[in-house]
């Protein structure tokens, strides 16, 4: 009787086409099935929503600098990193991240919850020149985002948004560019852009409000990362991924 | 292609059948050790994935998780904290800084927090930073630097619109409350002066006596109440030369620092308190 051998299979064309069929399949279905109960990772906490439309023009000049690539935003459950940046980050978190921006490589600190832990002069200043303020650090200067930030395309992005599955809305598509100016202005009318975006913060975030910058974009989603869900708030029960 | 299988002369191994430039290949079995490990190795991932949470919709058998880890952990440390977090937090800053038991702790706590929350504004050392970054380890305090004015401080923050009781009030654009730009540079010079560092300027005198000295005192001594800094001495929040007092003057400034009530337990906002205390500026 023949043994059940490598070079059994190597020399039988059917066989080892069956074989690699079946591995590959386990393999797909290992990748593939969990996408499918993604859905069961996200917690059930309150507050996340969508970026308003200055914090995801912020976010694309993140994504375009390549800042993930020093600065994670993912605060992982260890004990050193809850002492130091706060509760671990949770799926419900990112779930309007396309991309996500979780990042493999500290070289900066994590930035998951860096919103609030500085002022809006603070990063502005910082970017623009980082070791003014922080002698030992290494990050390059951006002091270019003091350019007016190019939004005439700024339904267009909303709407990418919602072809991946982010909740926009008709009215938010609509009035993606007024929501803009809004938040970057301090004394414009908000009432109409904090319904649509509850806890969003109006300012000048580079401390000038006559003109968009992105250095006004990126501030202001700074700012606003790690902020939405309010963790005094939030019950075990919530944070249980089903 | 493949050659009928031999056997190798000299060792009489069969040989794969394969030839390269005259070199065969010996086709020994896999030492047994390491096929018994192979085998072991998918024996333990076997059970490893009924074990640790790998697997969709059921839990791991030992229901362990990352989060019950952490969890775990924190409990075990805080728990092991917990006494003299509970003796810092009752105590006033006073009474720690006396204890040297209490003031050994939380400068050493105090130097942590201090790191991670404020040195990227006020600097590993409480140095400060040009561009409206205070320095905490001199004697020129904007608010004042006792132990509970400097609790205070770190407790409501400074214009931060988000604590009711934050310090600090707005100075005023000068350039916009009527002030025109040669004005702005009178008073200027006249704020320099105040330290002996600009010429005498009549008319930016007369223009400080309405328009600072109510808030910056005559001789530009500050005042602690509303956070309006010293004029009169060589430390400057946004730079002493002209140039950058005239835009202060012009513009205004706002420096703003977070509430850490909320942020920080109380704790830890008392042994901040008197370790920012001790950077070498702290008043009585």
């Amino acid at each position: 009787m023949k043994r059940f051998t490598h070079a059994l299979i190597e020399k039988n064309l059917i066989l080892l086409g069956v074989l690699t069929l079946l591995t590959v399949a386990i393999g797909g279905l290992v990748q593939i099935v969990p996408l499918f109960l993604v859905e069961t990772t996200i917690e059930r906490v309150q507050g996340i929503r969508p970026y308003t439309p200055l914090e995801l023009m912020g976010r694309n000049i993140y994504v375009r600098e390549g800042c993930y690539l020093c600065h994670s935003q993912m605060v992982r459950p260890f004990r050193d990193e809850a002492e130091r940046y706060g509760h671990y980050s949770l799926a419900a978190e990112s779930m309007y991240d396309h991309p996500f921006q979780w990042g493999s490589k500290r070289t900066g600190p994590d930035l998951a919850r860096v919103g609030g832990r500085y002022s809006d002069d603070w990063h502005a200043a910082h970017l623009r020149s980082p070791r003014d303020l922080v002698p030992a650090s290494v990050m390059p200067p951006y002091a270019f985002l003091d350019r007016p930030l190019d939004a005439e395309a700024i339904r267009a992005h909303l709407r990418a948004q919602r072809g991946v599955g982010v909740p926009y809305s008709d009215e938010m598509v609509a009035e993606a560019a007024n929501d803009l100016a809004t938040q970057a202005t301090p004394e414009a009318d908000a009432s109409g852009f904090s319904r649509r975006y509850p806890n969003a913060r109006q300012a000048a975030f580079d401390a000038d409000p006559k003109v968009v910058t992105e250095m006004d974009a990126l501030v202001a989603y700074l700012q606003m990362l790690g902020t939405l869900v309010r963790f005094s708030d939030v019950t075990p029960d919530q944070l249980r991924q089903p | 292609m493949a050659k009928q299988t031999e056997t190798d002369a000299a060792t009489g191994v069969a040989t794969t059948g394969h030839e390269w430039d005259g070199i065969r290949e010996l086709d020994n079995p896999m030492p047994s050790w390491w096929l018994y490990t192979f085998y072991a190795t998918i024996a333990f991932a076997l059970v490893w994935v009924m074990f640790y949470p790998a697997l969709p919709f059921v839990r791991g058998l030992l229901g362990n998780t990352a989060r019950g880890d952490l969890a775990a952990v924190m409990a075990t440390e805080q728990a092991k904290a917990a006494p003299m977090l509970a003796r810092l937090r009752a105590a006033t800053p006073e009474a720690i800084a006396a204890e040297p038991e209490l003031r050994t702790f939380a400068l050493a706590g105090g130097r942590i927090a201090f790191a991670n929350s404020c040195a990227g504004c006020h600097g590993a050392g409480g140095q400060g930073a040009p561009g409206g970054f205070p320095s905490l380890a001199d004697d020129d305090w904007i608010y004042g630097g006792s132990l509970e004015e400097i609790r205070t401080t770190i407790r409501h923050g400074v214009r931060n619109g988000e604590a009711a009781e934050a310090r600090g009030t707005a100075m005023p654009a000068f350039l916009q409350a009527g002030l025109t730009m040669p004005q702005i540079g009178d008073l200027a010079e006249h704020v320099l002066l105040l330290s002996d560092a600009g010429p005498a300027n009549p008319a930016g005198a007369a223009l400080f006596a309405d328009n600072c000295a109510a808030c910056h005192g005559e001789r530009g001594e500050g005042n602690r109440q509303v956070g309006a800094p010293r004029l009169n001495d060589r430390i400057w929040l946004y730079g002493g030369d002209k140039a950058s007092v005239t835009r202060s003057i012009a513009y205004s400034r706002a420096g703003v620092m977070p509430a850490w009530e909320g942020r920080l337990d109380a704790a830890t906002i008392n042994m901040l308190t008197v370790y920012v205390h001790a950077l070498g500026g702290g008043e009585q």
